[in-house]
This record gives C-alpha cells, sequence and structure tokens, in this order.
C-alpha cells in the first residue's frame, strides 16, 4: 500500500533510478543463472569428452586389430603386434583377489562399528579406517614394493609353495619362485586400499536399519550375531552389494599401487605368484615410451576398455544405493 | 542347557571375535604403512630437501622443484574446478532441485568422483598434450581441476540442501532477488561445508600420480613455464622409487612422507571442520 503512495510522489528521476537497480537486479539474477546451469552442464560434457576422446584416440588400434585386440595375448611394440588379453587378465584377478580380502573383512569392519564398538571409540575407529581411504596410492605402492614384497618373498610365499605342493590345483596357482612382486600382493594391497569404502558404506546402510527391527530380534533372544546376519543383512543387501560394487570400480581402475608391484609381465600365468599387468599398470609404465600411432592407439584403447568397465560397474553401484537411499527415506 | 544354546553361543563368540579382527587389521595396515613412512623418510629429512632441486643419481639434492611443481598445478587445478564444481552444484541445488537434470548430472557426477584416474590422464593427454605436440605444467593443472569438480560439486549441492528454507523464505520476503538470496544467506550458512569440500578436493588432488605422468611429465630442473613440462612430487616419487639408486630412493621415501603428511592433515582437519558444523 505504502509503496504505491510512494511511487506517486515519487519524482522522475527517483523513478529511473529505481528502474535502473531493479534493472540491474535482474540482469544479475539472469545472469548468475545462466552461469550456474553452463557450470552444471560442462560436466556433462566433460563425461561426453571423456569418452568421445577415448574412441578417437583408439580407431588406429581398432582398424588394425579389430575386435582380435581383446582376444590376443601377444605385446610386441617392435613388430606394432597388441594384444589386450593379459592386462584384461591381470585385472581382473588382482581385483577378485582384492575382493576377496576387502568384502569379508570391510563388512567386519562396518559390524564392529555399528554393533560391537565401545561408543567412545566409534569415531576415532572409524576415522581411522576412513584414514586408510586418504592416503595416496602411490604411498601404497611404496611401501608394497620396499616393505610388504620382500616381506611375502622371505616368510610368506615360500610356505605356501611348499603347503600346497601337493594339493591338485592349488599347486598350479602357488607355484614359480616366490618373486615378492606379482599378482598375489597387488591383489592384497588393492585389498586394503578398497577395504575403507567398503567398510563406510556398510556401516552407513546398516545405520538405515530401523532400531525397532533389531530390538524385536534381541527381544526374542537372537544373539548379537544372529540380529546382524538374519535381520540386519537381508534388510540392507542391496546397500551392501553397491558398497561392493563401488569398491570394486576403485580395485579396477587403480593404478599406481599395483604399477609398483604387479611386475609389469603381458604374459598370462597359472599362477598367482607370478608377475603380470593390469590395464592401467601398462598405460602408467609403458605411455610415454610409447613410439609410433599404432602403439599410443593400443595403450588409449586399453584406456578405453578399463573406462568401460568402470563404468557399468559404477553406475551399477550407484543405482542399487540409490534404491536403498530412497528406502531410507520413505 | 541343550547344545542348541551352546552352538549358538559359540557361532556369536566366533563371530563377533573375527569382527574384532578384522578391525585389528585395518587398523593394524594404517599403523605399519605410517610407521614405515616416518621411520624411512625422517631419515632423509633435511633442509636440503626442501632448498635444491632434485639431483641426479650419486650427488645431493633435495626435492624443492617437484615440491613447487605440486604447488603451483594443485593451485591452478583447485582455482579452475572449484567455481565450476561449486557453481554446477549451486544449480542442482538451488534453480534445479527438482529437473531431471539434476539427477543425471548428480549420477554422472558421482562416476567421474570414481572413475580411474588414469583415464582422466589420458583424456587431457589426447585433448591438450597431443594438440599442443608437448607435455606441459598447463594439461598437468588441467587434468587435477577434472578431478577437483566433482569433489567439490558433490560437497556443494549437499551443503546448499542442508540449508533451511526458512533462511531462503526469510530473505526473499524482503526482496532480495534470488541470486543475492544464494550468494548472502545461502553460500553463508553453509559456508564451512563448502571450505571443507574445497580441502577434500586438495587433499584428494596432492597425491594423484596416474594422471600427471603423461601431461605435465616431470622436470629435473626448477622451472616455473607452464607451457614446459614440470616436476611434481608424485611423479618424482614414483621415479625414484623405481631407480635402482640408494639416494633417489630415500629422497622418495621422504616425498612419501611430506605428501602423506600433508594429505592427511587437510582431511583431518577437513572432518573437524563439518564436524563442527553438524554439531552446531
Amino acid at each position: 500500500m505504502s509503496d504505491f503512495a510512494l511511487t506517486g510522489m515519487q519524482s522522475g528521476a527517483a523513478k529511473t533510478e529505481r528502474a535502473r537497480v531493479l534493472a540491474k537486479l535482474s540482469f544479475h539474477d539472469a545472469f548468475f543463472r545462466r552461469v550456474t546451469f553452463s557450470a552444471a552442464f560442462t560436466v556433462l560434457i566433460l563425461l561426453g569428452g571423456v569418452i568421445l576422446s577415448l574412441i578417437e584416440g583408439s580407431i588406429p588400434a581398432i582398424r588394425a586389430f579389430g575386435f582380435g585386440f581383446l582376444a590376443s595375448q601377444s605385446w610386441n611394440p617392435v613388430t606394432d603386434n597388441f594384444g589386450a588379453l593379459p592386462a584384461v587378465y591381470g585385472t581382473v584377478v588382482t581385483s577378485s583377489i582384492a575382493m576377496l580380502v576387502a568384502v569379508p573383512v570391510g563388512i567386519g569392519v562396518a559390524v564392529f562399528l555399528t554393533e560391537l564398538c565401545p561408543h567412545p571409540l566409534r569415531r576415532p575407529i572409524g576415522m581411522a579406517i576412513e584414514l586408510l581411504a586418504g592416503i595416496p596410492s602411490i604411498i601404497y605402492g611404496i611401501w608394497g614394493l620396499f616393505i610388504l614384497a620382500p616381506f611375502l618373498q622371505q616368510h610368506v610365499q615360500p610356505a605356501l609353495i611348499s603347503i600346497f605342493a601337493g594339493a591338485p590345483g592349488l599347486s598350479t596357482l602357488f607355484a614359480g619362485p616366490p618373486y615378492g612382486i606379482g599378482m598375489l600382493t597387488a591383489g592384497l594391497i588393492l585389498g586394503v586400499m578398497v577395504l575403507p569404502f567398503i567398510a563406510s558404506i556398510s556401516r552407513d546402510v546398516f545405520d538405515t536399519v530401523p532400531p525397532v527391527l533389531k530390538e524385536a530380534a534381541s527381544g526374542v533372544g537372537c544373539t548379537t550375531w544372529e540380529v546382524m546376519r538374519h535381520v540386519v543383512l537381508p534388510y540392507t543387501k542391496t546397500g551392501v552389494i553397491g558398497g561392493v560394487m563401488l569398491g570394486l570400480g576403485r580395485a579396477l581402475g587403480e593404478t599406481m599401487a599395483v604399477t609398483f608391484v604387479i611386475g609389469n609381465a603381458h604374459k598370462i600365468s597359472g599362477s598367482l605368484l607370478a608377475p603380470g599387468t593390469t590395464i592401467s599398470a601398462t598405460i602408467a609404465n609403458e605411455f610415454t615410451e610409447a613410439v609410433g600411432d599404432v602403439y599410443t592407439s593400443a595403450l588409449v584403447e586399453l584406456g578405453l576398455i578399463l573406462f568401460i568397465i568402470t563404468f557399468f560397474v559404477l553406475a551399477g553401484a550407484r543405482l542399487l544405493l540409490l534404491r536403498i537411499e530412497s528406502k531410507a527415506g520413505a | 542347557m541343550s547344545s542348541l544354546y551352546y552352538r549358538r553361543r559359540n557361532a556369536n563368540a566366533v563371530a563377533t571375535t573375527l569382527c574384532w579382527g578384522a578391525a585389528a587389521f585395518g587398523l593394524a595396515w594404517l599403523v605399519m604403512i605410517l610407521g614405515a613412512l616416518v621411520v624411512e623418510g625422517v631419515k632423509g629429512l633435511s633442509l636440503d630437501v626442501f632448498t635444491q632441486n632434485t639431483p641426479p643419481p650419486g650427488s645431493a639434492g633435495g626435492l624443492l622443484n617437484a615440491i613447487m611443481g605440486s604447488l603451483i598445478m594443485t593451485v591452478i587445478g583447485v582455482a579452475i574446478g572449484t567455481p565450476l564444481g561449486m557453481l554446477a552444484g549451486t544449480y542442482m541445488a538451488e534453480y534445479g532441485r527438482y529437473s531431471k537434470l539434476t539427477v543425471v548430472i548428480r549420477f554422472i557426477n558421482d562416476i567421474l568422483l570414481s572413475a580411474p584416474s588414469i583415464v582422466i590422464g589420458l583424456f587431457v593427454y589426447e585433448v591438450l598434450v597431443a594438440q599442443m605436440k608437448h607435455f606441459s605444467a598447463v594439461a598437468g593443472a588441467a587434468a587435477l581441476s577434472i578431478l577437483v569438480i566433482p569433489v567439490v560439486l558433490r560437497t556443494t549441492e549437499d551443503m546448499l540442501l542442508l540449508v533451511p528454507g526458512a533462511l531462503r523464505e526469510a530473505s526473499s520476503a524482503l526482496g532480495m532477488p534470488r541470486s543475492y538470496m544464494i550468494q548472502r544467506v545461502a553460500y553463508r550458512a553453509a559456508k564451512s561445508g563448502l571450505v571443507t569440500g574445497v580441502l577434500l578436493a586438495v587433499a584428494r588432488v596432492s597425491g594423484e600420480t596416474a594422471p600427471l605422468l603423461f601431461t605435465s611429465l616431470n622436470n629435473q630442473f626448477w622451472s616455473l613455464d607452464l607451457n614446459a613440462p614440470m616436476a611434481s612430487l608424485p611423479v618424482v616419487i614414483f621415479q625414484f622409487a623405481l631407480s635402482p639408486y640408494k639416494d633417489w630412493q630415500q629422497l622418495a621415501w621422504t616425498g612419501a612422507l611430506l605428501v602423506t603428511a600433508m594429505v592427511l592433515a587437510l582431511s583431518i582437519f577437513a572432518r573437524a571442520l563439518s564436524r563442527q558444523r553438524t554439531t552446531k
């Protein structure tokens, strides 16, 4: 009301002043909105750009090898003949070992943090486990190379070889000289690196279980373990699987730690103790040394394969986690 | 009592012991890694590390050019990535809160957040290095900025969503345009959260090696030229650790200690800051 009255009394100069300020404000408003929108859109373009540039970079290799690239075991820079199979195999094997270590331990840590740990210690221990995720991957690498690998070589691997020497199947899995470095060492380090992701996501989804469910189970006489096993885990299944897949996505793409301890051998070996290679380790090791278009392009195509694999694993993980989020919200 | 009772009690005891064991396992690794870093890294710690450039094998030297290179590229990377991530997060939380585009971007951003960093390096190589035909600090910084964006975007969106709607309504009721409301009220209310996001991004980026290997490469000498290859701590650690020379390996350990101390300090600080906010 008073506004109307004021406008009536305003002089012409004040009116134009007011219009100028309002115009400035609305320009600022529209401008800021546009800027934020374009920034958001940039994120979409980035992902598109990553995919397109990788495809473009791998065209020479795709032309040269076609689908045979995925099935070929050869890796010969001299004759320009490349195949992805050993690298893909190494990636899959090391990630599998990592999952064998990280899934049970990670879920165990999550159970410990939600059910068993004395309350004052929960925050510090939870934070310490998450610090494991904060340590840069190159630190795991240097530690693995200088401390863990020699230890495994001297104490663990000879024992493994002699224990499984007679067992069928296992004797080929743990055969050959103990190098210290190799698939098993890389898998073990990867396992510790992804452990915090699995632990913290499992802990978060365990917290979404309504307390009344747990109380009811305890009320009818279930032990702590039975409550976890028959109430909490079934309730949070999708979320835990999502966390595991997120960890798997990390393990597949992890580069520096693996590069240090994998041994970089482009061959498929039946033994877990033998040196191998992974997609990311191959790229990290050879990219700057690659001469010639086909060599570089073969490495880029490896990167493309890695990106496609991790994309689907991570997308699956996110979809599962979204599902449990909406359940927690409902 | 029946044997079923004992069986259940024993199963519970075994399971809880294993869970204690799992936590001990995780903590043991943390202690072993940090312990080895301190023991091995401190041996090489001296003033030379901060005042001399990386040496040829067999002579004395430090990590000055690598520390400087890391600082320069991290600062540029964060300076490019932070505004982009923050603005994108602002759009998602303030303007497009209920739009489909936001859901898509959030999904894509989550994938970028955990995508292998070496793939980002390949992308920057294809887009920048291959076009300019040489490795450069600019390319390294660009790769780092792409790693900064998803971290900052995520925390910005989360923190702005926590700002109470009543604050926005109050400032709008006073006649504030929306953009002013966001900048003067929402940002201010979410300030410590936004800072946390930036700190986490710096922590993440300063230990990154893979994307720098073929973008900024490495440089044995002191260089401030952004258009030339530049040394960085992680890449020097990588090269020196894998070399056969004892003194290079020692420098790698010392560099590793510096990087880890910095990264862990940043992430602990960031966590403390965000906890302060949530308890308030």
